[in-house]
């Protein structure tokens, strides 16, 4: 394993070029605050749902490019996709980080460039950051809600 | 002043190599290398006197009480308490937790202070907070100044309320590095009450730098075996005698009790009315070991030593664009712990760019997140020096930070600018 399968120049482009990163989003109907104690990382996700569908996401936050990224790249593969699949989605990059191969390889798109931190067991968290908060924040919309906060272990 | 590269041979683990490289450990603040004088003192302890202590009459029990015992003796004199006053626990964090149960839960109350500050580690805040609300007690922080030194204005400011009965700070932060002057504070805070008992966090302070209890006029004095070449679970609690005595006890069990009825217990006398149940005997004598080997070196050169790596280590990291050294830059000022930022480079890319070199820093608020978060930021990256690193280590340590810059910050000019925002 290298550094690169870690730090792909997909993953350095999202952290460079945020996309989606934003700390408003007009008429969101959720908006959920993650945060890693451990390592620090903090991040705001908003929501807005349209039909049942994620009709926009966006995020911001403070943490290392593995997690600014991924969250970046989450953005991208889930919006516009109805609630159900956007689940689905991402409980395969979870399955993805932790070894258990890819599905859905084509959908996750730049997600694919995670891979690589499945190695990484100490980063995996990081890239799951943004994803979680994103399930967390279809979770809270299903159930009538409109601000969570989750303090991850 | 003694060669760290002789040292060095000293200590097995320093001779691996990690992803193909020499590892260069820069993360002693966590917990410090052992030299093959402990190790071998653990080996030979098990192989030759492994007994329970103070408790069989046979030869072998008597062997361990004796090294258990003469090990105790030993650490006391290396920090200049009375061996009665010794308490062992498994490290700091349990010292200070013990100085928090039955010391301020009992004696301080409604309208008195606890003072700590801003620069502790969250062992020296948590334990105060557990028994706050039993005890009543109010507790305050010293803030810091931007340099990581603590507000002398607001501490003088709240020690002239009279009502500060404890006050507890490290002599040595584990992220900026900056060192207290205890004694001077000490001395303020029981001119404004002569009930005031000063608590000590010496995790950092005690491998570092020549300690003495009384110099430092402390009651209680908290440190850790497993930063001071020592192994780990094993701690001390030093204290003034007359203070244990007068302290009801920690934990229950064996050891710490003179004679137990069914319908109660007479406790033993100190320091073992603290210490219930089988002590780290093994790890005592392995501790014991440490204090000669650091005795050998002399606390002076370790000191010195630290001094004139970080001579070098400040200016070397503030010559590199976009590199930021948090905490005071006065090598006298400070211990050799030392944080940074690489602006637009967050600290766990740094640690994981770093340790593909082979270089072990430590990444994350080092459990010190109040002092993190008065710094500006959620994390910082840690070098920290000791008695092993060499001048050739602060090189690779610069070439480290360069090879992380050109790797996410490939066309970053002088000063590297921040991807994103909130960096
Ligand atoms: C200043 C300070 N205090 C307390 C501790 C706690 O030490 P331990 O975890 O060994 O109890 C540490 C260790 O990181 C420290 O650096």
């Amino acid at each position: 394993m290298s550094l690169d399968d870690l730090y792909m120049e997909m993953i350095l482009d999202h952290y460079r070029n945020p996309r989606n990163r934003s700390s408003d989003l007009d008429g969101h109907d959720v908006h959920v605050h993650h945060s890693n104690p451990l390592c620090g990382d903090e991040l705001d996700l908003r929501l807005r749902v349209a039909d049942d569908t994620v009709d926009a996401v966006v995020y911001d936050g403070e943490g290392c490019s593995i997690s600014m990224a991924s969250a970046s790249v989450m953005t991208q593969a889930v919006t516009g996709r109805d609630l159900a699949d956007a689940d689905d989605l991402t409980e395969c990059f979870r399955l993805m980080l932790h070894g258990e191969g890819i599905k859905r390889e084509e959908d996750l798109g730049d997600g694919v460039a995670f891979q690589g931190v499945a190695k990484f067991p100490v980063r995996v968290k990081c890239a799951l950051l943004g994803w979680m908060a994103l399930k967390d924040a279809i979770t809270t919309y299903r159930e009538g809600g409109a601000e969570h906060r989750v303090t991850h272990e | 002043m003694f060669d760290p590269t002789t040292v060095r041979k000293d200590f097995p683990v320093l001779d691996r190599t990690v992803h193909g490289r020499p590892l260069v450990y820069l993360n002693s603040a966590a917990t410090s290398q052992k030299p093959r004088a402990v190790i071998e003192a653990l080996v030979r302890f098990y192989e030759t006197c492994n007994s329970n202590v103070h408790r069989g009459v046979d030869a072998l029990s008597e062997e361990a009480t004796d090294r258990f015992e003469s090990a105790r003796a030993k650490i006391a004199r290396f920090v200049g308490a009375d061996p009665r006053g010794l308490v062992f626990t498994r490290n700091a964090t349990e010292a200070l937790n013990l100085v928090a149960y039955s010391y301020a839960r009992v004696r301080l109350g409604a309208g008195d202070i606890l003072l700590s500050t801003q620069l502790e580690h969250h062992s020296n805040i948590v334990p105060w907070q557990l028994v706050a609300p039993e005890a009543g007690f109010e507790i305050r922080y010293v803030p810091i100044t931007p340099e990581g030194e603590l507000d002398l204005d607001a501490f003088e400011e709240i020690v002239a309320t009279g009502r500060v009965k404890l006050f507890t700070v490290t002599a040595m932060s584990n992220v900026v590095g900056t060192i207290i002057d205890v004694s001077a504070l000490a001395a303020r805070v029981r001119a404004a009450n002569d009930e005031a008992v000063v608590v000590v966090d010496g995790a950092q302070s005690v491998p570092h730098l020549p300690t003495d209890m009384l110099a430092l006029d402390a009651d209680f004095l908290a440190f850790s075996g497993h930063k001071m070449c020592g192994p780990t679970g094993i701690g001390c609690l030093a204290a003034k005698p007359e203070l244990l005595e007068a302290m009801p006890p920690f934990l229950g069990g064996g050891e710490m009790i003179r004679d137990v009825t069914l319908e109660g217990t007479t406790f033993n006398d100190v320091p073992y009315k603290f210490e219930a149940g089988t002590p780290a005997f093994a790890e005592a004598v392995g501790l014991a070991a440490a204090v000669d080997y650091l005795n050998a070196l002399g606390m002076d050169a370790v000191r010195a030593h630290e001094v004139a790596i970080l001579e070098r280590a400040i200016p070397a990291l503030e010559a590199l664009d976009g590199v930021t050294v948090h905490g005071p830059k006065d090598p006298a000022r400070r211990g050799a712990a030392l944080s940074f930022a690489i602006a637009g480079v967050h600290p766990h890319d740094v640690g994981t760019l770093m340790d593909r070199e082979g270089v072990a820093v430590r990444a994350g608020h080092h459990c010190a997140k109040p002092l993190v978060r008065a710094l500006g930021s959620a994390a910082t990256t840690r070098a920290s020096f000791y008695l092993y690193n060499t001048v050739e280590e602060i090189n690779a340590l610069c070439a480290a930070i360069e090879t992380t810059k050109q790797f996410f910050l490939p066309d970053a000019g002088p000063g590297a600018r921040s991807p994103g925002r909130g960096q």
